[in-house]
């Protein structure tokens, strides 16, 4: 199908269809039925198969008429696409729907308390007992759990093969007694995540996503899926601009919700963007020390734009070298982050020692100071992608591995 | 390295050992969530049984004798401890201050008290930014004062402001009771809980003139806080540092302790070389400050020990992973310590700029 006809077709079923008036869900659910949910899955999966050119139409059409799409915030993006890759028909089915309508939220239930850089070292059990799967252990650092409906998890079935090959990937219904989801504190004050702890909880036999074993490669899906939207920013939309209708009510809503653990992950990436109008409105702009750290802070952000830029081109291009580009660019986020940080303490100089709305930008540069250690631990620490760039990108010799044979013989916490 | 005496060693022993019983973490956070911020009690107890509060005041002034050199080792331990007390604003700030400004009456008046930590009094600057922007915006008429000082440690627990204000013929030192008229103490949000701070607003405020800090005793006494802040920070340094190669060694990933891994190995021991420079720099500083000489080692030791503590509590969050990033680990208290003191009492730039200039002059 031309750009045109995409755009022709869509246009007249939203006149068919769009009411702003209708209930949320109903008018998700004619969006599925229709075939618009995720145009680009393919059409056994609600979708329509479309590729990249088509799906700019698509999403062009949407934002212009102010239309609102499938559920889309917070991790049940990753959920979606994992399933949509690795599901059989009947997961599917039963799985996508209330996704993309927003019936369902979903969290990720890989990084343990013992394994976190080694994601692979999960230690949570599930055993198969009498037709149902049985799940014993703790997760954490799980967005959005204490709203979520269903997780995604990683866990245990075989202790005696080598680590990556005992792990399987679960569909979990986390409203059950044997979940317990508890809110995590961070040093910033913000509670945006939970440890799940799970005590013979249960899941079905047929919600094991793949086979028995298969844990890791899937797993491999989500967090290459979840790399992605790293690189892309934020895979969240900010509610639309007023508009009447009581559908845009009930979207907010649902992004408020989504949304709010990630309130400050602009300033986790040091907010640079207001170091300019820090250093004007202080007086720091005219500080000799102050003016090269900034330049130095600037030309950073512009060459990481720059360097993802090309990347992307070349990605476009249809190379597969993917890796170096998301690596590098996660360091570098973490680089810009930390001097945006120096920055700001410099600008601010005694009045760093301030936080709350009463201090600098309502209390957003406070929150920056505390928040930017993060940013070289979420989604692979700083250490990690350093090994995968010397190891894998550069080839440089590997590090003796000690953790091969049997998974119960090996070291752990 | 600096050597220190049995006695001064002695006294570390006994400072640390109080500190270590009446300062774990969770005295800390519960002290933290409470407005007044510290133990009375406890405060009282180190004053009468170890005398702490009035360490570097002379005897004559009903204090201990002790000098910098002492003085830092209390507040190294303190750092290390992450200590919840009036200790720096009282006896070392406002102190200092009288000692180096006030006249011998008003030092045979008020210094008594504070050594004893019966009164608790704090400095109050309009700058804690650098020395030469002191006196912009508080203002003497006489004896009555005007303006405001943005940052102030501890005045809201304070009996006794001391305030620094621009009079007719420069810097003039003024004491004020803190419940005296025109006198307003505004609380303010603290990126470090541990520390409180207030603003003070001054409106036709009353007080003593006390005495008169020349533009030399301003410069002595910014150094002489300096030194002993240099001294809590890099306290506070060393317990990041020694609790976060403890973890390295205990905490298994890959099938292995992290510490195995050379890049964390790397990092502690470049982290080891720039905290035994930061301490022998601090160290030697409160030396100098005995005997008069190398004034500019104090500004040295602020910078090198502001960067010393970022550095050593970013590595301390970063190589826990995850768990350092919660409020429930205790490595957080440490870390807003030592972001708040990097910019307290000048940043480390402004150091550098002054220990260079200082440098520069004396060549
Ligand atoms: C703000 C935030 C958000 C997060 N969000 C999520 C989320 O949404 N989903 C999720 O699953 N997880 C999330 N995490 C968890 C995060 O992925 C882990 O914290 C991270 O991978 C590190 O694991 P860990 O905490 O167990 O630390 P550890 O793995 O124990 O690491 C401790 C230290 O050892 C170092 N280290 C470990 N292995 C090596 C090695 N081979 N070589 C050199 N150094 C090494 C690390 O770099 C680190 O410095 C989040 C964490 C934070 C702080």
């Amino acid at each position: 199908m031309s750009p045109e006809d995409v755009r022709k077709e869509l246009s007249e079923w939203l006149d068919a269809n769009w009411d702003p008036n209708r209930p949320l869900i109903e008018w998700r659910n004619i969006l599925v039925d229709g075939g618009w949910a995720a145009a680009s899955w393919p059409e056994d999966s609600y979708g329509r198969g479309f590729d990249v050119r088509q799906m700019a139409v698509v999403n062009d059409v949407f934002s212009e008429k102010g239309i609102v799409g499938a559920a889309q915030a917070g991790p049940r993006r990753l959920a979606a696409e994992t399933i949509l890759a690795h599901g059989n028909t009947d997961q599917k089915k039963r799985f996508l729907r209330p996704i993309l309508t927003g019936e369902h939220a979903w969290t990720q239930l890989f990084s343990e308390p013992g394994s976190g850089s080694d994601l692979a070292g999960a230690s949570t059990k599930a055993e198969l007992i009498d037709g149902k799967w049985i799940v014993n252990g703790q997760k954490v650092w799980n967005t959005s759990a204490h709203h979520a409906d269903w997780g995604i998890l990683v866990a245990r079935t075989d202790w005696d093969l080598p680590k990556h090959q005992g792990l399987s990937y679960f569909l979990i219904n986390l409203k059950q007694s044997g979940v317990e989801v508890r809110p995590l504190k961070q040093m910033n004050g913000h509670a945006s995540f939970n440890e799940v702890f799970m005590t013979d909880a249960e899941v079905a036999a047929e919600d094991m996503l793949g086979t028995e074993g298969e844990g890791w490669a899937i797993a491999t899906t989500t967090l290459s899926i979840e790399r992605q939207g790293f690189a892309r920013g934020r895979n969240q939309r900010s509610p639309r601009e007023a508009k009447e209708g009581s559908i845009y009510v009930e979207f907010a809503e649902e992004l408020a919700i989504a949304n709010e653990p990630y309130s400050w992950y602009p300033q986790r990436e040091g907010r640079p963007d207001l170091v300019m109008k820090r250093a004007m409105d202080t007086g720091a702009i005219n500080d000799p020390v102050v003016r090269q750290e900034m330049a130095k802070l600037m030309s950073m952000s512009r060459a990481a734009q720059l360097a993802a830029k090309s990347a992307a081109a070349i990605r476009k291009a249809g190379s597969n070298e993917v890796v170096p580009a998301g690596s590098i660019g996660k360091l570098g986020a973490s680089v810009i982050a930390r001097q945006s940080a120096h920055v700001h303490t410099m600008i601010s100089g005694a009045d760093a020692m301030l936080s709350g709305s009463d201090s600098a930008e309502a209390g957003v540069i406070a929150e920056t100071l505390v928040s930017v250690p993060a940013i070289s631990i979420a989604g692979g620490t700083d250490e990690i992608q350093k090994n995968i760039i010397s190891e894998r990108v550069l080839g440089m010799p590997k590090e003796q591995r000690m953790d091969t044979g049997p998974f119960r013989d090996i070291k752990r916490n | 390295m600096t050597e220190y005496t049995q006695d001064q060693e002695t006294f570390r022993d006994v400072v640390a050992r109080f500190l270590q019983a009446k300062s774990t973490p969770a005295d800390v956070r519960r002290l933290m969530d409470t407005d007044e911020g510290f133990d009375r009690a406890v405060w009282q107890q180190l004053c009468r049984e170890v005398g702490l509060a009035g360490t570097h005041i002379p005897e004559e002034y009903g204090g201990f004798g002790f000098g910098p050199v002492e003085l830092g080792i209390a507040a190294e331990e303190m750092g290390r401890y992450l200590y919840c007390s009036p200790f720096l604003s009282s006896s070392v700030m406002a102190g200092y201050a009288i000692l180096n400004g006030a006249s011998e009456a008003n030092r045979q008046k008020l210094l008594p008290e504070i050594a004893s930590g019966s009164t608790i009094a704090t400095l109050v600057l309009d700058s804690v930014n650098a020395p030469e922007q002191v006196g912009r915006q508080l203002r003497a008429t006489g004896n009555e004062l005007d303006g405001a000082a943005p940052i102030v440690t501890d005045a809201h627990v304070a009996d006794l402001l001391i305030v620094v204000a621009e009079g007719k013929e420069g810097l003039d030192l003024f004491s004020i009771a803190s419940d005296a008229d025109g006198v307003a103490i505004h609380a303010q949000d603290a990126l470090d809980t541990t520390r409180k701070l207030s603003r003070v607003v001054l409106s036709g405020a009353v007080a003593d003139k006390i005495g008169h800090l020349s533009e030399a005793g301003l410069e002595k006494t910014w150094n002489q806080i300096s030194v002993a802040l240099a001294h809590e920070m890099i306290g506070g340094a060393q317990q990041l540092f020694d609790s976060t190669l403890e973890y390295t060694k205990v905490r298994v990933q890959f099938g292995r302790p992290i510490g195995s891994f050379q890049a964390l190995k790397h990092r502690c021991a470049d982290l080891l070389l720039a905290l035994e420079w930061a301490k022998a720099v601090t160290h030697h500083a409160a030396f100098c400050l005995c005997a008069g000489e190398e004034p500019e080692t104090a500004s040295m030791a602020k910078a090198m020990a502001s960067d010393v503590y970022m550095e050593a509590a970013r590595a301390a969050v970063q190589l826990r992973g995850g768990i350092g990033f919660t409020w429930e680990e205790d490595t957080h208290l440490w870390y807003k310590r030592a972001k708040a003191s990097e910019v307290f009492m000048g940043s480390p730039h402004m150091h550098r700029e002054r220990l260079l200039s200082q440098i520069e002059e004396a060549s």
